[in-house]
């Protein structure tokens, strides 16, 4: 009576199955959201920061080291404010500024942890560490913030600072995620992915109240962190503090470097800020202060500021009159006032006598033969042919362009080319008398205190330079460091060219910065003046010594200081013997300098 | 016991089979429930679930043996005695058993205790079986019809006293066997056409959508039939009816406690707060989607193994076979699940006594509903009742009592050549 209702009932079991097979296949095959969901709700993958390498000055002082601080990280997912007047006063925070880091900490993600309070202090940490149990979705992150045994060495240094969604963009290696600390400036910056150092990744497994269950595939997939690179810098400490020390008040630079490797003793940016201010939790409010002090403190001057190279510019052209053999040591001007401005010295001179003078009709003669070789027999194409040579040759002394040293956002400078001129005045419509005042190292030529240092350990070296650096050695092996450090660059002018030039330098001393002669320590200097139309003239000096063996090549720049003889040369002299003696003799020089007062 | 060689020669050995497979994997993934990488123990330590539940199977085994040596008249002929001992049991359920949870499920005494309702369905399908074998009983017919709904019925009213609302259900179960033995089709029209009410009713947010619908439907078959007064009426009053239900069962479900109206509406919505109600099926389903094809692997799941799955050794079991072995796991348990209640389709046939035939679909009945309300459950198809995987589910009372349901079939079956036919 019923035979077709069994028929019924088995087809219905059939059914059944099939729809619950079907309704599987979905979740468990076609569907791999949930894979996703079931990782993220039992595998937590903790990132292991790494310590960031130390630096060490030259002699194996400390100069950068890594303190411990905490992180408040927020989860919006899980978190939960509850009563919300307890939390502002829990965890001493503003209720905008709540609202502020958590609606950041949503924009960038809903599941992953953002920070919601930086850099917490030991004491407040400890504090907070016994009312996190009741927030959900809040955690401390242990990390650690750069500190300073002193107060030095700011702008080569660098700072670190949490990366920007900019810099986030590029990081084309997604090494990076919100919230990881960079290096901002300075050799922070530079060697960046040698301090970093490589994150480790801990992949753990964590139930349904987040209590953890150990390692997820016992460690398989977790990578241990590798502690960032130590770095030896070429700065010598006690140098470094002690031009800190003689530029306190002033604006200027000073870069002092080891003409035999390229290495940078020292490098001074004044006005400078104390590097310790520049981390922990006040890094926003300080730098906003720096960023907006009219004095610009974070103005890396020493690679950044670019002024005429003035005089000393003199020497450069000397050395190419040497070289193209225009001028020989006898070769003689005479002191023609009419040409251009001078001071008042015996007349005619030589060469010799034009480098000690610092003699400017004489250059405005020998540079008039440098430029007009009479390769063409129109002098507005003669002169144009001449100083694209004439630039070619002042560009290999490492002038006008970049010399690549490891620090971000150097400036080149220029030495100005045929098209420059074309474009001012239009082709064929300039000649000598228009680009005469290059002959002095004014006009259109613009050099960094860099490159005027790398200029004096190119006169101690008798025509040749390692691009200067600041990194000795990573992790104790100099050769880790860019090779081009280690490349020699030969400026094109034979070495026994540079023994009169030598000389001369030594003598101009006598000439026109007595100050900076010292007993037994033979110095060979050369003094400029950087015109500065908008006050008083900047005081340049740049030199070397000992003149026999020179250690050390310096350029000093005061700004508005005024002749180059006073401010600049005095702090070089000072530097040198602070170098190479590790004393001060003279007490009333370095008291001349600290009170700066060389306008008179 | 006499004949006992032929008896054991008419064993259904495939029934037998699928039991024994069923009850071993289900025993595999009760270890892998509990399963701790960190601090593994034995599968055989009695301080964790599987070794008790190992024990149990070691009395399912004993259980079957003194079923198999039993003569196959003792269970028809106690079938009554045997209901009303245990109608007694879940009346006094209440004041002797132990309370968990607001519910009084259990009874006995120290750690051991068993659960009335569990053993009631048992009885009841022994009961019906009995008082249905009467060859003039015919169920389309009203008195028949409330003597069966009545034998039914009361074991319900007092497990929705305890309250276990999962347990319940269950019997409703039992309509399988009553379609079998001829209750007529329009009741399972009626039934199924309420159910696909309520559903839309709960489903649907803006009851306005259904209530243009059954407007719509009753518009055509006015349209379309012939128009008389009388028809026009009646189909009209038909409408009413339905939208006046539909607005009734939104009042209901909002009378429900809590704690059933959210589990009714996470079933519509199952993102609905996926951390608070929506918990367990949202865990369910993200345990078992993360099983992909051929699964993690046995012991190596983390949704089963860290607690994201609640009950999940009991009442959720399918979750740990699914996140371990995947959909091919799922394919091979619910393959096995439907070749045995097809066998048993095929053995209910072949009896010759109404009784048997009877017990055999009642046997069948509850098998299918725990399965696919069971699964459904896990996969979101069905709202969250507790109520197990028979077989798989850790559990004494519930593996027990499947036991001695399935046995004692297998028993009678493999008696039948001694039965006299009476078929009618």
């Amino acid at each position: 009576m019923n035979d077709q209702r069994p028929v019924a009932i088995i087809i219905f079991i059939f059914l059944i199955g099939l729809v619950l097979l079907t309704k599987l296949f979905m979740i468990q095959v076609m569907d791999d959201s949930f894979m996703k969901k079931a990782e993220r709700n039992a595998i937590q993958r903790v990132v292991d920061h790494p310590y960031r390498g130390l630096v060490y000055d030259r002699n194996g002082k400390l100069l950068v080291y890594n303190n411990p601080i905490f992180d408040l990280m927020i989860v919006p997912k899980e978190f939960e404010v509850g009563d919300t007047t307890r939390f502002l006063e829990l965890f001493k925070i503003t209720k905008e500024e709540l609202i502020e880091s958590y609606q950041a900490a949503r924009k960038y993600s809903w599941v992953k942890p953002s920070p919601l309070i930086k850099q917490i202090s030991t004491t407040d940490f400890a504090r907070m560490q016994d009312y996190l149990i009741d927030y959900p979705g809040l955690f401390i992150m242990t990390r650690s913030v750069r500190s300073y045994p002193l107060p030095i060495a700011a702008h080569a240094l660098g700072y670190i600072g949490e990366i920007n969604a900019r810099q986030l963009e590029r990081d084309s290696s997604n090494y990076y995620v919100q919230g990881d600390y960079v290096g901002l400036s300075g050799m922070e910056r530079f060697y960046e992915d040698d301090l970093r150092g490589k994150k480790g990744v801990k992949y753990k497994m964590v139930n349904v109240r987040g209590v953890d269950k150990g390692p997820f595939k016992d460690g398989e997939y977790d990578t241990a962190s590798i502690a960032g690179k130590n770095i030896t810098s070429t700065i010598d400490m006690d140098l470094q503090k002690y031009g800190e020390l003689l530029m306190g008040g002033k604006k200027g630079s000073v870069v002092a470097i080891e003409p035999k490797t390229g290495e940078i003793l020292a490098m001074i940016s004044s006005p400078y800020y104390n590097p310790n201010d520049l981390t922990g939790a006040d890094f926003s409010k300080t730098y906003r202060s720096l960023n907006s002090d009219e004095s610009k403190p974070l103005f890396n001057r020493p690679i950044m500021a670019t002024y005429p190279p003035g005089s000393i510019f003199k020497v450069v052209q000397s050395l190419i009159g040497l070289q193209e053999g225009i001028l020989t040591p006898n070769t003689t001007f005479a002191c023609n006032k009419s040409l251009v401005a001078c001071h008042n010295h015996p007349s005619p001179v030589n060469l010799f006598g034009a480098i000690r003078n610092s003699c400017n009709p004489y250059y405005h003669q020998a540079f008039r033969q440098i430029i007009n070789q009479e390769v063409s027999s129109n002098t507005y194409k003669d002169t144009e042919i001449g100083l694209n040579a004439w630039r070619e040759k002042v560009l290999k002394f490492g002038l006008g362009s970049r010399l690549g040293v490891d620090m971000p956002n150097e400036k080149g400078g220029s030495v100005p080319s045929s098209k420059y001129y074309d474009r001012f005045y239009g082709e064929g419509r300039w000649k000598y008398s228009t680009i005469y005042s290059l002959s002095i190292g004014q006009g259109e030529m613009l050099v960094t205190p860099l490159q005027m240092a790398n200029l004096a350990a190119i006169f101690a070296n008798k025509g040749y330079y390692y691009p200067p650096h600041l990194v000795k050695s990573i992790d104790n092996d100099p050769t880790k460091i860019p090779e081009k450090y280690r490349t020699k660059n030969e400026v094109g002018v034979d070495a026994h060219h540079f023994d009169m030039i030598q000389d001369a330098m030594a003598e101009a001393l006598y000439g026109t910065a007595t100050r900076a002669i010292m007993k037994d320590l033979v110095i060979a200097g050369k003094t400029g003046t950087a015109q500065n139309p908008h006050g008083e003239d900047h005081s340049v000096f740049v030199a070397f010594a000992p003149k026999d063996d020179p250690k050390i090549a310096i350029a000093v720049y005061v700004e508005n200081a005024g002749w180059g003889g006073r401010a600049a040369a005095s702090t070089a002299s000072l530097m040198i013997e602070k170098y190479i003696r590790n004393e001060i003799t003279r007490p009333e020089l370095e008291q001349y300098v600290l009170a700066g007062n060389f306008i008179y | 016991m006499r004949e006992s060689d032929i008896h054991i020669s008419r064993v259904d050995w495939l029934v037998v089979v699928i039991y024994f497979a069923l009850v071993i994997f289900g025993w595999f993934n009760i270890y892998a429930a509990v399963y701790d990488s960190q601090a593994p123990q034995s599968m055989f330590d009695m301080s964790i679930n599987s070794g008790q539940q190992l024990v149990r199977i070691g009395i399912s085994v004993v259980l079957i043996i003194l079923i198999m040596v039993a003569d196959y008249r003792f269970f028809e002929n106690l079938s009554l005695f045997i209901y009303i001992f245990f109608i007694a049991l879940l009346v006094v359920t209440p004041f002797i058993g132990k309370e968990v949870n607001g519910q009084v499920l259990t009874v006995g005494f120290g750690s051991f205790r068993i659960q009335p309702g569990e053993f009631a369905k048992l009885a009841t399908a022994l009961a019906l079986a009995k008082v249905m074998e009467r060859p003039t009983f015919d169920l389309s017919k009203t008195k028949n019809q409330l003597i069966a709904f009545g034998v039914l019925l009361i074991p319900v009213a007092l497990i929705l006293l305890q309250p276990d609302t999962g347990t319940a259900m269950v019997y409703f179960s039992l309509l399988v066997m009553f379609y079998r033995e001829g209750l007529p089709q329009r009741y399972y029209i009626l039934g199924f056409g309420f159910i696909a009410l309520t559903l839309l009713s709960l489903g649907i947010e803006n009851n306005l959508y259904l209530v243009a619908g059954i407007g719509l439907i009753v518009l055509i078959l006015i349209i379309i039939g012939k128009k008389s007064w009388q028809r026009i009426i009646v189909f009209s009053l038909i409408g009413l009816g339905m939208v006046a239900y539909s607005y009734s069962i939104d009042f209901v479900v909002s009378k429900l406690p809590d704690h059933q109206q959210n589990r009714i509406m996470v079933l519509f919505n199952p993102n609905l707060d996926p951390l608070g109600v929506g918990w367990n099926v949202t865990q369910s389903k993200i345990a078992i989607g993360s099983g992909g094809l051929l699964g993690k692997g046995y012991l190596e799941g983390t949704q089963t193994k860290f607690d994201f799955v609640p009950e999940q050794h009991t009442d959720f079991i399918f979750c740990t076979l699914g996140e371990e072995f995947g959909w091919a796991g799922s394919l091979v348990v619910i393959g096995l699940f439907v070749t045995l209640l097809v066998r048993l389709v095929i053995m209910a046939e072949r009896q010759k006594t109404r009784f048997a035939r009877i017990y055999g679909y009642g046997v069948i009945s509850i098998l299918l509903f725990h399965f696919m309300i069971n699964i459904a459950m896990t996969i979101g198809l069905f709202p969250v009742v507790g109520i197990p995987l028979p077989f798989f589910s850790y559990g004494g009372s519930s593996l027990w009592s499947f036991t001695i349901l399935l046995f004692i079939f297998v028993n009678i079956d493999a008696s039948r050549a001694m039965q006299l036919g009476r078929l009618g």
